[in-house]
């Protein structure tokens, strides 16, 4: 009876997560959207920037590689689960929600849905690695490893905010005072040390995605500010955090 | 024992009492509608029959479930199709119905076929592999009717089938529900406050007003209940007094210059009636219908009060033409 219950509850998740990735496969032009974007960065914003500019050795394009595969991750995860509230908006949700199945294993469904975009975005990205000469390509999956665990942080962290909005406004709040700031203040586009005003390494040393950046850049480039074990450690509690409380509120969800 | 049963099931929101009190026992294989005016309490009863709202006092069970203590049971054993669209619009048809029986854990060897049995029961099998967004609002509903039955539960929950489709197509969802009815030997609960349309559909039917079941019974008992036929005449000098003390009439009223009676079985009674009064201009009959049973027992007409609240459905089709483009 119990293993019968346990059994429903994976089934429920695997449907959940079955519906994010048709919807997916669906939507070409959100996945062409978000692997352009990192790299109009890249390529655009890297290499004006680049011309003056090198870091640790390496150009200051192939420095930031790490931070912009960072930076898709984290609007491509936040944005995925703040859609919950179009998906409530248009009621989808709600033949969902009566469904037998737990409100966690539907949150766990949505956060792997999330992950699973989120990595084939990744790994297109990566594609485009040989065109960055200082990239050290046996380090893409421990990159890939450390990407996917902030994945399911911020894709956590997303459902958890999008739990507690009805309306599609919050989008913009979120952008603005969550995505912005945890973007800017994670090293992604320049190094961590003690160059930095007092009050902005202390900021930075707050965000955890800026651990995100160090774990890839040490990856792919050999460059850190902390040992790995530091970085992995603050990404992995990060998402457990954010786990308990998404799971939280969307239980609470109405 | 009935399948379903409630006893003094209720829900208060803040100071608002939604549903007084509702004692209910609807039999296996019953089509029974619950027909009342818009904040009547339909909608929040089948809300808690569905385990999605949680009552504030009372019980009720469904197939021997309790709805509070097991909720997954009770899940497992309804079907519910609500008065919004809540179709996936970027699946196809046949993905949508998919969904529904992986988070209903039907197992993979029986799905595919019982998803074309639901396609081919409410004609969609030739439209089955495309978007659900190219398709018509009776589709859609089609689609969600048989996306309810799906994982075969025992009662299908129906809040407002035919709500904002044209007369045409909502005589068509009431011929389908019938037909599913009758061919999965189910029970069916729907809201509804087309009276003529529930009239032909329900085995019994409850008014519900105020939160409270104010009548419950067959619709031919309850039309009966007004004491039969209306019969309006325009009379020059009526003599109602008369009329009234005649031995089938039950009832007789002045209205507009035409006389209204109330009488039983006036296909034998009525010639004996014209043949007592004189300067008949003109009669008409009339069966009555479970609107008049709604005016009689509210005082007010059922259709004027819907006509102000159409803005939730309105809202949720603009929404969902949104989503579509």
């Amino acid at each position: 009876m119990h293993e019968g219950r346990f059994k429903k509850e994976l089934q429920g998740i695997y449907a959940v997560w079955w519906r994010e990735f048709k919807i997916f496969q669906r939507e070409k032009s959100r996945v062409v959207a978000s692997v352009v974007q990192p790299l109009l960065w890249l390529f655009l914003f890297g290499s004006g920037v680049g011309a003056s500019f090198s870091v640790g050795g390496v150009s200051y394009r192939d420095y930031i590689y790490p931070g912009i595969l960072s930076m898709s991750v984290l609007f491509g995860s936040v944005f995925f689960g703040l859609y919950i509230i179009w998906d409530r908006k248009i009621d989808v949700l709600k033949a969902i929600l009566v469904a037998p199945v737990s409100r966690v294993s539907i949150f766990f469904g949505k956060v792997l849905g999330g992950c699973t975009d989120i990595t084939i975005q990744v790994l297109i990205l990566f594609i485009f690695s040989f065109l960055f000469p200082s990239i050290n390509l046996w380090g893409i999956p421990l990159a890939l490893l450390i990407l996917l665990i902030t994945s399911i942080a911020l894709v956590s962290l997303g459902l958890a905010i999008g739990s507690l909005f009805e309306s599609l406004e919050g989008f913009q709040l979120v952008s603005t005072f969550v995505v912005f700031p945890l973007f800017f203040l994670s090293g992604a586009l320049f190094p961590v040390d003690d160059r930095l005003p007092v009050w902005l390494q202390g900021a930075v040393g707050l965000n955890p995605l800026t651990y995100t950046v160090d774990g890839v850049r040490y990856a792919l480039l050999g460059l850190n500010t902390f040992p790995l074990y530091v970085d992995i450690g603050v990404i992995v509690f990060f998402a457990i955090l954010m786990i308990l409380m998404g799971s939280a509120l969307f239980s609470r969800m109405k | 024992m009935a399948i379903i049963e409630t006893r003094a099931l209720a829900k208060t929101y803040g100071k608002i009492q939604a549903v007084r009190g509702i004692d209910l026992s609807i039999e296996k294989g019953e089509i029974f509608g619950l027909l009342g005016p818009n904040g009547a309490g339909k909608t929040t009863t089948i809300g808690m029959l569905c385990t999605i709202v949680r009552p504030t006092s009372g019980r009720a069970s469904i197939a021997g479930y309790d709805i509070v203590k097991e909720p997954a049971e009770v899940r497992r054993n309804v079907g519910i199709v609500f008065q919004d669209l809540t179709l996936d619009t970027i699946l196809t048809g046949f993905e949508n119905l998919e969904l529904h029986a992986r988070l209903y854990g039907i197992p993979s060897v029986i799905r595919k076929a019982r998803i074309q049995e639901m396609l081919e029961l409410v004609d969609l099998k030739n439209r089955a592999h495309d978007i659900a967004r190219t398709y018509s609002g009776g589709m859609r509903r089609r689609l969600e009717l048989v996306r309810g039955l799906l994982h075969r539960p025992a009662v299908l929950f129906l809040d407002e089938p035919t709500l904002g489709l044209d007369p045409q197509t909502r005589a068509r969802i009431w011929d389908y529900i019938k037909k599913m009815a009758k061919n999965e030997g189910i029970t069916v609960v729907l809201t509804t406050h087309y009276m003529e349309e529930a009239e032909h559909v329900c085995d019994r039917v409850g008014i519900i007003d105020y939160g409270r079941i104010i009548t419950l019974g067959t619709p031919e008992e309850l039309k009966d209940s007004l004491g039969g036929y209306m019969v309006v005449m325009r009379v020059n000098d009526p003599p109602l007094d008369s009329i009234q003390d005649l031995p089938y009439v039950s009832g007789v009223k002045l209205n507009d210059g035409m006389v209204e009676i109330t009488m039983k079985e006036a296909h034998l009674h009525l010639p004996d009636l014209l043949s007592r009064i004189r300067n008949v201009e003109s009669v008409e009959t009339r069966a009555p219908t479970l609107n008049d049973v709604f005016i009689k027992l509210t005082g007010r007409d059922i259709r004027e009060e819907y006509t102000e609240d159409t803005g939730d459905w309105i809202e949720s089709a603009v929404r969902y033409r949104q989503r579509g483009n």
